[in-house]
């Protein structure tokens, strides 16, 4: 193995790591999709490494999956979801709150203000936990004997960025970086199989999973629209939306 | 091996049901199929017992897993028996159309054959792929009526659920890592039997870390206690043919996974003692949702706090491990599969004649309804654990085996029990006896599965046949 391979290896793993850092210290959802959209193109970079240096040919099919759907596909998506939701915060200030029946009003205050929600524990406390689950990470793997280095700290990686996908899922309550959460924990999942050497059905659960990441996305959109709750209101916005969702 | 085995039927029966499911647009055409491939599917399941036992790197046969899948396929097929019913009236009422209705069976056939797929499973990554598909499909079914907090907790289930896949696939990678270095790459180091087999020589320190992943993760589908955040809305929310089957079998076979890496780690004296951590989750789960069940206003979320309950119960016996402990525990699950669908099938027609899932507004069903009011109150004196029922031999042997071998922890075990029993009770009254308050239509329902069940349950508390307890036996020295 040689020093700038072993060099390269580490470094797109790491970057997949510090991207889960942005994404926790991030406010703006849309910055927070971005980043995960480079984040995902990280893990494809880095799976497409692990396919040349382990002479497996098959691992680049996860890159690609990595690629298109998990950095265009899906983000282009959550983009257009979020956008659905934040215009209905706008009908707020279009319509005007008058005309709204309470109901939808309740509503539109409920989503708004678990997106302020975020704010319960501010980033510097979230960056210093997911800090903490960095340093957990290193604790537990390192002393596993009987591996390789690089395997090994391939593992510290994965079980940091899964860690901070979970962190991420605990300290912010909006559905749509809630998902991001995940999906990062599952980047996490997949840099843990290709460091596996050799796993059997690596590929077939890298496609499972953008199975699930599709379910996910499809959920949110129903989600979505029964976040209204008051369907017979949104009947008019919703047909000039139609076409975006 | 020439031609399409039982273990092979077992998958295919239900994998063709799928599509052919989905195209049938005759209600009760397609209810009648549902309920036939069930049966082939129960069939295949019992000729596995006197058909040779096949082994690969992806299917492994032995006494602990057909017995599992008789009991999966069974309760499969009674609920379907239910379901053919029970939704026949969500159609009357309009809560289902006929599409909804095909995409149901459809999706029911394909739920058993992923649980058949985990239970059939040599391959630790195949089990995980049969989990997580189980699970999905769950999801999609708790979500079917597209009301808000169906919505609602099929989104937690679906959140829950998939961080806890996700820790129990880093575990499954972690456990291949180890194996990888006494048995060799590929296929074979994912062969749950080989594991078994070479476990003195995996890595200590690793397989306890990957054992950690484990637990968690499909704690989290089993529902125990720290974990069991999704487990009452997700019964609430569904169908109430979905919350007999998500807590009769889906909940097993969660605790079936964990049971056979269980068996692994048992064959490692270095690696943690995992009946420890199992019997402490088990303690948790049984106090907290004893004390949980005197709170609760909705009558699934009631029965869904009890299966938490007897999962932490299952979880304490299996911890406890020794033969007698695990004995009381493979019953204990048995019961439990049995009379818990059994009653979420009364608690599906209370629920119609009542128009409601309220306790409050339920009430007095024995004037309105005696037959079902008399089944309900067998089921529910059942699962609380009083005799002559199954229940209660389990819970009896547990208890014994437990005094015999740690009496402090059998005091809480006993305590939380009988917690459970008096909330139980305490419902029940409510329930059947008080005055009959608001509505009550007339029931069009089948008993027939709910007397099949409690029939089961009251034989075995009364007499087990001597072959299934052997066969028992053999199951709990198997497990440690």
């Amino acid at each position: 193995m040689s020093k700038q391979w072993f060099d390269v290896a580490h470094l797109l793993p790491g970057s997949v790591l510090v991207l889960s850092f942005f994404l926790l210290y991030q406010d703006r959802i849309e910055v927070v999709i971005n980043v995960f959209a480079r984040q995902s193109m990280a893990l494809s970079l880095s799976v497409a490494w692990q396919a040349l240096a382990q002479d497996a040919p098959h691992l680049i099919v996860i890159a690609v999956i990595a690629l298109v759907v998990k950095s265009f596909l899906i983000p282009n998506e959550l983009r257009r979801i979020h956008r659905w939701m934040q215009s209905h915060h706008q009908i707020e200030d279009v319509i005007g709150s008058g005309l709204i029946p309470t109901a939808l009003h309740r509503i539109i205050r409920q989503i708004q203000s678990r997106d302020r929600i975020e704010e319960e524990i501010g980033s510097g406390q979230r960056m210093l936990m997911g800090l903490g689950l960095v340093a957990l990470s290193i604790l537990l793997v390192q002393p596993v004997g009987k591996v390789s280095t690089y395997v090994r700290e391939d593992l510290i990686f994965a079980l940091a960025v899964i860690l901070l996908g979970l962190l991420m899922m605990i300290t912010r309550r909006n559905v749509v970086t809630q998902a991001v959460g995940f999906m990062s924990l599952e980047n996490g999942l997949i840099l843990a199989a290709i460091g596996a050497i050799g796993m059997p059905l690596a590929v077939e659960i890298s496609v499972a999973f953008s199975i699930l990441i599709a379910f996910i996305v499809f959920v949110l959109r129903i989600r979505e629209r029964f976040d209204t709750h008051d369907e017979s209101a949104l009947d008019r916005f919703r047909s000039e939306r139609r076409d975006a969702l | 091996m020439i031609g399409i085995g039982s273990v092979e039927a077992t998958l295919i029966v239900p994998a063709f049901a799928i599509p052919i499911l989905a195209l049938v647009s005759a209600p009760r055409l397609g209810a009648t199929l549902n309920i036939l491939a069930c049966a082939m599917t129960l069939s295949a399941a019992v000729a596995m017992v006197f058909t040779e036992r096949p082994r690969s790197d992806l299917i492994v046969i032995d006494d602990f897993n057909i017995f599992m899948i008789i009991l999966t396929t069974f309760v499969g097929f009674t609920t379907s028996i239910f379901s053919a019913t029970y939704l026949a009236h969500e159609m009357e009422i309009g809560r289902l159309t006929p599409v909804l209705l095909r995409f149901y069976h459809a999706m029911y056939q394909a739920l058993m054959c992923a649980m058949n797929v985990v239970l059939v499973a040599n391959n630790i990554g195949l089990m995980w792929v049969g989990v997580e598909v189980a699970t999905l499909l769950a999801v999609i079914m708790v979500g079917m009526y597209r009301r808000p907090e169906a919505i609602e907790a099929a989104w937690k289930y679906f959140i829950v659920g998939s961080v806890g896949s996700g820790l129990a696939f880093f575990g499954t990678i972690l456990v291949y890592l180890v194996a990888q270095d006494v048995v060799g790459e590929g296929l074979p180091a994912m062969s749950w039997d080989l594991l078994a087999k070479s476990a003195p020589m995996l890595d200590p320190k690793l397989l306890s870390l990957a054992f950690v992943f484990l637990l968690v993760g499909y704690s989290t589908k089993v529902g125990l206690a720290p974990f069991h955040a999704w487990l009452p809305d997700a019964h609430a929310g569904g169908p109430t043919a979905i919350s007999a089957v998500q807590s009769g079998l889906l909940l097993n076979i969660a605790l079936y996974v964990l049971l056979r890496f269980k068996m692994v780690l048992a064959g490692n004296e270095a690696a943690i003692d995992v009946g420890s951590i199992m019997v402490g989750l088990g303690l948790v789960s049984l106090v907290f949702a004893a004390f949980m069940l005197y709170r609760l206003r909705d009558i699934k979320r009631l029965f869904a706090y009890s299966s938490i309950e007897h999962m932490g119960i299952a979880a304490f016996a299996f911890g406890m491990g020794g033969p007698l402990a695990n004995f009381a525990g493979l019953l204990h699950i048995t019961m439990h599969a049995f009379m818990k669908s059994g009653i979420f099938f009364a608690v599906g027609h209370i629920v119609q004649v009542k128009g409601t899932q309220h306790i409050a507004a339920i009430s007095g069903i024995s004037v309105t309804h005696p037959v079902l009011a008399v089944l309900f109150t067998f089921g529910v004196i059942a699962i609380a654990g009083l005799p002559p029922f199954g229940m209660f031999t389990s819970e009896f042997m547990l208890i014994s085996s437990t005094f015999a071998q740690q009496p402090v922890l059998g005091v809480v075990l006993v305590a939380g029990l009988l917690i459970a029993f008096g909330a139980l009770i305490l419902r029940l009254q409510d329930i059947v006896f008080g005055e009959p308050t608001g509505e009550a239509y007339p029931a069009q329902a089948s008993y027939f599965p709910v007397y099949v069940h409690l029939t089961l349950v009251l034989i075995a508390g009364l007499w087990l046949p001597d072959p299934i307890v052997r066969w028992f036996r053999g199951v709990a020295a198997s497990l440690g």
